[in-house]
């Protein structure tokens, strides 16, 4: 029931995904953080298998900072995402990996983009794309309200639709949300989508 | 004794390890280099070789990060530090990816100074002819701190070192010259233990500071050049003080 969700705006790309960790029908927790800051100015946001989303996110963000360390300037988007697809498809046909990615980031030269890899090692270059069942309602809502060089209040108002979507639509919906934007300014969270607080501890 | 130092895995008869003295002497021909602990921020030092007119100086950086709060400077053989630059920066992400946690400084400096050790009780190879000096802050304390390394594989903590071309010289000013210092006073006192065995001018030198919130930060030609200027006006000044009273001492 996990729901990771993108698109690319004028000037910033924004990345959603829902904040439970779910084992069978226990739910762990409802905020977990699904959208990891690869670097200033990348996101990743995944979706899949617990232990494997979290293995495999820092193992690509911790080659990410090697190589800015190396080189003295950072990994632009593209070969990030290059860079994880091959680890997805080096894994495929001996242990892989199940996780989807979203990969959003800022480039001084090319502006906003976003990448949608998934765990056969897809890769795909999109203004918008969508993981899990919330998908199906993410991606039509998007389809007939997107376009291209959204505003940030645009942008965040039709994230909030898909997200109203899915809570109406999808029959285990998660509860909470969260939202990250990545623009020159850099990778940051932008705001979370709560119904479930996590209940006071009540005092003595 | 020449039957001696063939293989490094031999000891001589008298237990030197001839192959690690030589990689000393090496250093000893390396450009100087000086690190300052200060109380906030930590100052790495380095002399700069004339740049020949066709080479771009950026690509000669002398003073590297290994992670955000780590950085290293060395003296000796640069294309071997290259590659202990890079075993370091990659044992920091494994350091991050497998525990969760920044490396601090000892572990690092532990870690490259086994590195220089295996290379000396190895067969066919010879030992790395660099020694490196280095600083950062501790992740959960906060304290800053400066270690040298060297091609034996030893390392030890200190509050000022100097290492390279007339290491002695500067060790000996810093030893007579060291305070607890902050901030722009450490950068001072690091670019005096230079420019006692380096010539004049921010064109020789080059500098970077350790902060625990900016990380490393290189300091611009311009920046070296005001402060040396300021260093030689203190000189000057303390130089004048010094002169016994000219025309009033005889009575």
């Amino acid at each position: 029931m996990e729901c990771v969700f993108g698109l690319v705006g004028d000037g910033f790309a924004l990345v959603a995904a829902d904040s439970s960790a779910v084992n069978s029908i226990l739910v762990h927790k409802s905020n977990e953080d699904k959208i990891m800051i690869l670097d200033s100015h990348k996101l990743l946001g995944a979706s899949g298998e617990a232990g494997d989303r979290v293995q495999f996110t820092e193992y690509i963000q911790k080659n990410v900072h090697l190589y800015e360390f190396r080189n003295g300037i950072p990994l632009s988007t593209a070969a990030a995402a290059n860079f994880t697809r091959g680890e997805l498809a080096q894994a495929l046909r001996k242990s892989p990996y199940s996780v989807n990615i979203l990969l959003a980031g800022y480039d001084k030269d090319i502006g906003p983009s976003l990448y949608y890899i998934d765990y056969i090692a897809t890769l795909h270059k999109v203004d918008k794309g969508a993981f899990g069942y919330g998908s199906f309602f993410s991606l039509s809502m998007m389809d007939r309200h997107y376009h291209s060089g959204m505003s940030l209040k645009e942008a965040v108002d039709l994230v909030d639709k898909c997200i109203v979507e899915i809570r109406t639509r999808l029959v285990v919906s998660p509860p909470n949300f969260v939202i990250k934007i990545v623009d020159k300014d850099g990778a940051r969270e932008y705001a979370w989508r709560e119904t479930i607080k996590d209940a006071e501890v009540p005092t003595a | 004794m020449a039957r001696y130092d063939r293989a490094i895995t031999v000891f001589s008869p008298d237990g030197h390890l001839f192959q690690v003295e030589y990689a000393l002497e090496a250093v000893r021909k390396g450009n100087a280099a000086v690190g300052v602990r200060g109380t906030d921020a930590i100052v790495l030092g380095v002399e700069k070789k004339s740049t020949p007119k066709l080479q771009d100086s950026r690509s000669v950086r002398k003073i590297v990060s290994l992670d955000t709060h780590i950085a290293l400077a060395c003296a000796g053989l640069k294309a071997d530090a290259r590659v202990l630059i890079n075993r370091a920066r990659i044992e920091c992400q494994s350091h991050r990816l497998t525990v969760e946690d920044p490396v601090t400084v000892e572990y690092i400096t532990r870690y490259i100074a086994g590195l220089q050790q295996k290379y000396t009780q190895s067969g066919g190879v010879r030992p790395f002819g660099l020694s490196a000096l280095i600083v950062g802050f501790d992740p959960d304390t906060g304290v800053p701190a400066l270690y040298q390394t060297d091609p034996s594989g030893t390392f030890s903590a200190w509050k000022a070192n100097a290492t390279g071309r007339n290491s002695n010289s500067m060790r000996e000013f810093l030893e007579k010259n060291y305070k607890e210092t902050s901030g722009q006073e450490t950068v001072k006192l690091a670019i005096r233990a230079l420019l006692e065995v380096v010539e004049s001018g921010g064109k020789n030198i080059e500098i970077a500071v350790m902060t625990k919130e900016q990380g490393l930060r290189q300091l611009e030609e311009a920046e070296i050049d005001a402060i040396v200027a300021e260093i030689e006006a203190e000189k000057a000044a303390a130089e004048a003080a010094k002169k016994p009273p000219s025309k009033d001492s005889l009575v």
